[in-house]
């Protein structure tokens, strides 16, 4: 056994790899969702709009600026499958899930810092995604990915 | 100072523009983190320094644009955007800018 695993040391290390990216990884992803769900309905009462909102005179206290931002990456095995999906073309299921995660986490990130300051409401959203890190220029690696979510938080003089 | 990224500030009226203000900072991390990054890049999911490193920024690239808005005299700075963009390789910027005004 030991012996077979020497042998193919350069192979064994790539299927270890890939076993280590797939199990953390899976598991990570659904712990993220679950805490995101819970966190979604949690703060579901803060309205956030992306238009520019029009408020009466008199009727806003304070405004001022929120954000929240996250950078993520891929775990091993799924880049290997990014990497094959090049080959054949279509859905790149892999990223759809990672880039969503990280967009809802942007927003509740936000979300939240305007909760502890007292906002009523967000108005303005705006979201961006970049790319950042050591792999950032090769054009056939995603590197880390940072999704950024800001926006204006409102208190009313009235809730 | 007050900062907003809508057209106006709500409840308040302009009284006087100064126009576009910027502020911008590129930063990398020390090695240390940039080799717990790769390590991160096995597993998936959040690279809490990277994380950390942009907020820094941003907040930093946002309080340079608020000081060159306090030297033109404004109080507030109005439609802000950000923008990221990766100058080289392990480092990257961010880009704040707005506009000045003044509100009563």
């Amino acid at each position: 056994m030991l012996e077979t695993i020497l042998n193919y040391s350069d192979l064994s290390i790539f299927l270890g790899l890939m076993v280590i990216g797939y199990t953390c990884g899976t598991i990570a992803e659904k712990r993220h969702y679950k805490s995101i769900i819970k966190r979604e309905k949690e703060l579901v009462k803060l309205m956030v709009v992306n238009a520019e909102g029009r408020f009466a005179e008199g009727a806003v206290r304070t405004s001022f600026l929120v954000n929240g931002s996250t950078v993520v990456s891929n775990d091993y095995f799924k880049r290997l499958l990014a990497i094959l999906r090049n080959i054949f073309g279509g859905r790149v299921k892999a990223y759809e899930s990672l880039i969503d995660r990280a967009r809802r986490e942007a927003i509740l990130r936000m979300k939240e810092e305007a909760r502890s300051k007292g906002a009523h409401m967000i108005v303005n959203l705006r979201l961006e995604t970049s790319t950042i890190g050591r792999s950032a220029n090769k054009k056939k690696q995603i590197g880390s990915i940072e999704t950024l979510a800001y926006g204006t938080a409102v208190v009313m003089n009235r809730p | 100072m007050i900062l907003t990224n809508v057209g106006s500030v709500p409840g308040k009226k302009i009284v006087e523009h100064f126009g576009i203000v910027q502020g911008s900072t590129v930063r990398a991390k020390h090695i240390g983190r940039d080799m717990m990054a790769g390590l991160k890049n096995l597993v998936g999911g959040e690279l809490k320094g990277y994380t950390e490193l942009l907020q820094d920024s941003r907040q930093e690239a946002m309080d340079r644009m608020a000081e060159q808005a306090r030297q033109l005299g404004g109080n507030a700075v109005i439609n802000i955007r950000f923008a990221t963009s990766s100058v080289t390789q392990g480092a990257a910027e961010l880009f704040a800018y707005g506009t000045a005004v003044r509100v009563e």
